[in-house]
């Protein structure tokens, strides 16, 4: 099984590159003059992202130092404390929905002080597998086509991370608890 | 997102004046704009190398197969978008890539189906309701193999890493459903205002249905 999905993971990527080009050259598409047309965008989109991704990376980092998130999650700890989330793996609730490189950061360092028997080791893999940092995709997804009302977008992204982590704990209790 | 912006840098700044942590909030600041740059710049080559990728697979109907085959999907979720827009099989690509944990190729393929669903969109300035939806699918995660949490799970020399395979695809698909149905029921209750005098604004969703059949 383990052969199977690392097999899976290696080829993934090659394997569409190849058959993207393999389909192409078959079609007699010219490959390099369509490539290097398309990528010419590719220079566009990232400049054009830039103020979107600092606006919302200065706001997160600026929140993450002020020491605010040990606080909330400190204010919900008797909350989720009776629903079995370990303390280690707090930070993470909301951590993981502001920022992809510290959810990882947390849960390596939980993966690493607590060790592979552990319940928060598990629990913190499944909720940190199972999302995507809602802020960031939010800034460059609509950053890149310059949306400034997103309506309610945001709520959906928190209200999916909020179910993320309740079934997280709930399917954790059910399979490892 | 006005009010998102200021509330979060308020709060840091408060709260970080509280905490004696007001020195690092101002740190962050720096640190902050500095580390936005590099993303962006980091994004440049990636960006480039699978658009160019995807103009292949646009031109030699790849796209065109693949948005064929999610036709029943994409045409119940994105009702509001003439099946023959391209950003059809945009998303279909971002979907795939983000399926097999490729977010890097995910990122690239998502940008331009918001720039498809751009076109379509009225308002400019303003999510539609289908962008509003996309996204909601892309912070949900959809993923069928979480690759960097497994490798963290190896690294710590955990015994079998493949165990959290199945209950993390099982959240991920419950938040997924989750983000796409509260999508669909939010649509209804928070309309689009419409600022801009646009002289016979159309309903929202019946509007589409009749360029189609004007397209036909």
């Amino acid at each position: 099984m383990t052969n199977i999905l690392n097999l899976i993971s290696l080829w993934a990527l090659p394997a569409l590159i190849l058959l993207v080009l393999t389909v192409g050259v078959i079609k007699k598409v010219p490959v390099y003059e369509e490539f290097t047309d398309g990528a010419k965008d590719g220079f566009k989109v990232a400049i054009n992202i830039i103020p979107y991704l600092v606006a919302i990376i200065v706001a997160i980092s600026m929140l993450r130092a002020s020491g605010a998130i040990e606080m909330l999650a400190n204010a919900l700890a008797p909350l989720l404390k009776s629903w079995h989330i370990p303390a280690d793996v707090l930070p993470l609730t909301i951590v993981r929905s502001l920022s992809g490189s510290a959810a990882l950061g947390v849960f390596s360092d939980i993966a690493n002080n607590l060790g592979p028997d552990s319940y928060a080791t598990k629990l913190a893999a499944i909720m940190v597998g199972s999302s995507e940092t809602t802020f960031y995709v939010l800034a460059v997804y609509f950053g890149a086509v310059k949306i400034s009302k997103i309506r309610y977008a945001l709520l959906v992204g928190l209200l999916a991370d909020l179910v993320g982590i309740i079934s997280a704990v709930w399917v954790c209790n059910w399979m490892f608890g | 997102m006005n009010y998102i912006f200021y509330l979060l840098i308020v709060i840091s700044i408060v709260i970080g004046a509280v905490n004696g942590k007001l020195q690092d909030v101002v740190n962050a600041v720096m640190s902050g704009a500095e580390l936005s740059v590099k993303v962006a710049f980091s994004l440049i080559g990636i960006m480039a190398f699978w658009l160019g990728i995807m103009k292949i697979a646009q031109k030699s109907g790849i796209i065109d197969f693949l948005s064929k085959i999610l036709k029943p999907v994409t045409k119940v979720l994105f009702n509001e978008i003439p099946p023959q827009s391209p950003a059809v099989g945009d998303i279909a690509m971002n979907f795939t890539a983000n399926a097999f944990g490729l977010s890097n190729a995910a990122t690239p393929f998502g940008i331009k189906a918001m720039e498809e669903l751009q076109k379509e969109n009225k308002d400019k300035t303003s999510a539609s309701n289908s962008m509003c939806l996309f996204l909601g699918m892309n912070t949900a995660g959809f993923q069928l193999i979480p690759t960097t949490v497994l490798a963290v799970l190896v690294g710590i020399g955990y015994k079998n890493p493949t165990e959290i395979i199945a209950p993390t695809l099982l959240v991920t698909i419950i938040a997924f459903t989750f983000a796409v149905v509260l999508s669909k029921v939010l649509q209804k209750v928070w309309k689009v205002q419409m600022i801009n005098p646009h002289p016979n604004p159309l309903p929202e969703g019946e509007g589409i249905i009749d360029t189609e059949g004007k397209n036909d």
